[in-house]
């Protein structure tokens, strides 16, 4: 197992530095030192200026060299300031957290509990056109692109009707719980379609197996074998899967988050892209990646903890 | 008139003949996937399937008037597209009116419309339906281009992947690891604005960097599947009889893939059609006056705040979009119960 980590974890280290290598190449093809300088400086600002703060940020020197000591300060931590605001981009993100959990998490709990009761629903009215209509409606939950939920609860919900605040977040308190009512129930909708499909896909496999045929043949009734049999197997097929979902969730949601007006890491990003703040974006991207690369060795994991069939070597 | 004959050709060569292709291309891989004997106990299945059945009516309807907006014909006022002739009758306003008005929106003079128009017109006064309809060439242009860029490259990789496993299984892994770690959004986001300076900002662009990232999910499937099909007999016995390689992959492991192929193509298309409304919402989509679901929802968002409220447009668009993409998704659905009826 200890053996098994640790290659893992050697193996994720090219993958990182091809991650940063691609970035690294789109943000020079993307501009020049000077385009980046006036874009961050505005218009307004003199040859000298510009000359001046590309010059401070070491853009002035060749590509390579620039290369070498951005992989060294990433190795370090060193994440540098933000362009444009002048913050420490990791304090930027400690404070990030915060807000895009206070979304991600309750929404994922309840988006969770939602489609595993409906999938075990379905299973258990299997083929029925309850069932056949249950699936359509999950698959009509996917087909909607996020701004439309978004946009249409903030016109309807909060501005026609009033029941929520439209835009914005605060941590005062109850008043938290104001503004995160509409995001997390969109956080919801968007993910429940898709999620219940491929839950009662899930236990649906686990039907076909003996072990219920078994216990069918002792007589056990049939939604005792579903509640406790197939519900206890899928579970764990279904938890390993959900695992790999848990590190994404500090990164939070781009487009609610933005639509929204929360603070969270999503909206920190967009601002970024649309200012063009580089390292704060270049953060994201690596972050993300490093998060994404621990979620799949998390899934590895989970899998040998639950099936012990399952030897990691 | 020799310019306008150069654009005419210049179009014909580029779109016109690009979208002819991509419907000749696909309907020669199914008459190709009939002869398979899996293939048409799948059709034989999903001919009994009317969900699926009115989803893939849907599906090609959309893709029709798609491609007739493509298509142009050269007229009296210049070269036009089929579906404007179709569409001709309609003359445009100042501004925004509701659907089967008689004036302008909030015009204090009550003034007269010059046409009706079923759902209204647009800020600049465009007819919406008219919009809704042309929009359906941006997503076919969109996903076809992406499918064509992507398909293939996913398809390809993922066989040499799953049949000649060590190193070159090892690089492609390695190339499909790194770009599924970058979050999806960014790296797409940062391709288009990257290659925006070079070649501008046009659907090209835009399919290229959804082909860049859209080809690992299907490469990650595909290298599994062909990894299970390389065990069986079969495979073993052609190479016993001394087949080659590339016709053992070309022969024997492509054409026992292709069915699930089909199958993520059917509900990729559904995906870069929800793509192109998010990056054209984002602002690094669709470019400025092209007709596209996404820019219509961009700016419904302003125009339900406002009072009184425009509800029309956003809802036009909507609309539009979300019957494609459901079509496409139960499409996909039907066509993967169709192939493993097991799996109900």
């Amino acid at each position: 197992m200890f053996s098994y980590l640790v290659r893992r974890l050697l193996y994720a280290v090219p993958i990182l530095l091809g991650v940063v290598a691609i970035t690294f190449f789109l943000d020079n093809v993307m501009m020049s030192p000077d385009a980046k300088a006036s874009r961050v400086l505005g218009p307004k600002a003199r040859g000298e200026q510009r000359r001046e703060w590309i010059h401070n940020r070491g853009l002035d020197q060749p590509i390579p060299q620039q290369f070498v000591r951005y992989i060294g300060n990433l190795a370090t931590g060193k994440f540098g300031t933000s362009w444009v605001t002048g913050r420490e981009v990791r304090e930027i993100f400690v404070t990030g957290a915060g807000p895009s959990l206070c979304i991600t998490v309750p929404g994922f709990i309840a988006a969770f509990l939602a489609s595993v009761g409906v999938a075990l629903f379905q299973v258990f009215i299997r083929n029925s056109p309850l069932d056949r209509g249950l699936t359509i409606v999950s698959i009509a939950l996917m087909s909607l692109p996020t701004m439309v939920y978004v946009i249409f609860a903030q016109a309807f919900l909060a501005l026609a009707l009033c029941y929520f605040p439209a835009y914005g977040f605060s941590f005062d308190g109850l008043n938290v719980f104001r503004f995160i009512a509409l995001p997390v129930c969109i956080f919801i909708l968007i993910n429940v379609g898709y999620d219940a499909r491929l839950y009662r896909a899930i236990f649906l496999e686990e039907i076909g197996q003996d072990y219920v045929r078994t216990a069918q043949a002792k007589g056990v009734s049939n939604p005792r074998v579903l509640a406790v049999h197939v519900f206890k197997n899928g579970l764990i097929a279904i938890i390993t899967l959900v695992v790999a979902e848990l590190p994404k969730l500090i990164l939070g949601s781009l487009l609610i988050e933005s639509l929204f007006g929360i603070p969270g890491l999503g909206n920190v990003l967009v601002q970024a892209i649309q200012t063009g703040d580089q390292p704060v974006v270049m953060t994201s991207v690596f972050l993300g990646s490093v998060l994404y690369l621990a979620a799949l060795i998390l899934t590895d994991i989970c899998y040998a903890l639950a099936d012990p069939r399952i030897r990691l070597s | 008139m020799p310019e306008s004959l150069r654009h005419i050709l210049e179009h014909w060569l580029t779109q016109d003949a690009l979208v002819v292709g991509g419907f000749a291309l696909v309907f020669f891989l199914l008459r190709a996937g009939a002869r398979n004997e899996r293939w048409q106990r799948a059709g034989a299945r999903l001919k009994r399937d009317r969900t699926g059945l009115i989803a893939f009516a849907i599906v090609l309807l959309y893709l029709t008037i798609g491609a007739l907006e493509v298509f142009q014909i050269p007229t009296a006022s210049g070269t036009r597209s089929i579906l404007d002739l179709f569409l001709g009758g309609i003359s445009p306003e100042k501004s925004y009116s509701a659907p089967l008005a008689d004036t302008l929106l909030g015009s204090a003079r009550h003034a007269k419309l010059n046409g009706h128009h079923l759902l209204g017109t647009d800020v600049l006064g465009k007819d919406v339906f008219a919009q809704m309809l042309k929009a359906c060439r941006t997503a076919l242009i969109i996903g076809g281009l992406t499918s064509a860029i992507y398909v293939p490259l996913g398809a390809l990789l993922g066989v040499l992947a799953g049949y000649f496993r060590r190193w070159v299984d090892d690089m492609i892994q390695y190339v499909y690891s790194t770009l599924a770690s970058i979050p999806e959004i960014l790296l797409l986001v940062a391709i288009i604005s990257a290659t925006t300076p070079r070649w501008g900002r046009s659907l090209g662009t835009m399919a290229i960097a959804l082909g860049i990232t859209g080809w690992v999910g299907l490469c990650r499937l595909i290298r599994g599947e062909t990894m299970r099909q390389a065990e069986r007999p079969y495979v073993t016995a052609a190479r016993a009889l001394g087949q080659t390689h590339a016709k053992i992959v070309v022969r024997h492991l492509l054409p026992n893939v292709m069915h699930l192929v089909l199958i993520s193509a059917v509900l990729g298309f559904s995906n870069i059609v929800l793509a192109e409304a998010i990056l054209s919402y984002l602002g690094v989509g669709a470019p400025v006056g092209t007709a596209s679901w996404g820019i219509m929802i961009d700016a419904g968002r302003t125009e339900l705040g406002r009072d009184p409220l425009v509800w029309w447009n956003i809802s036009a668009a909507t609309a539009a979009l979300f019957g494609l993409v459901l079509s496409l998704n139960l499409l996909g659905d039907s066509l993967r119960r169709a192939f493993d009826p097991k799996q109900t």
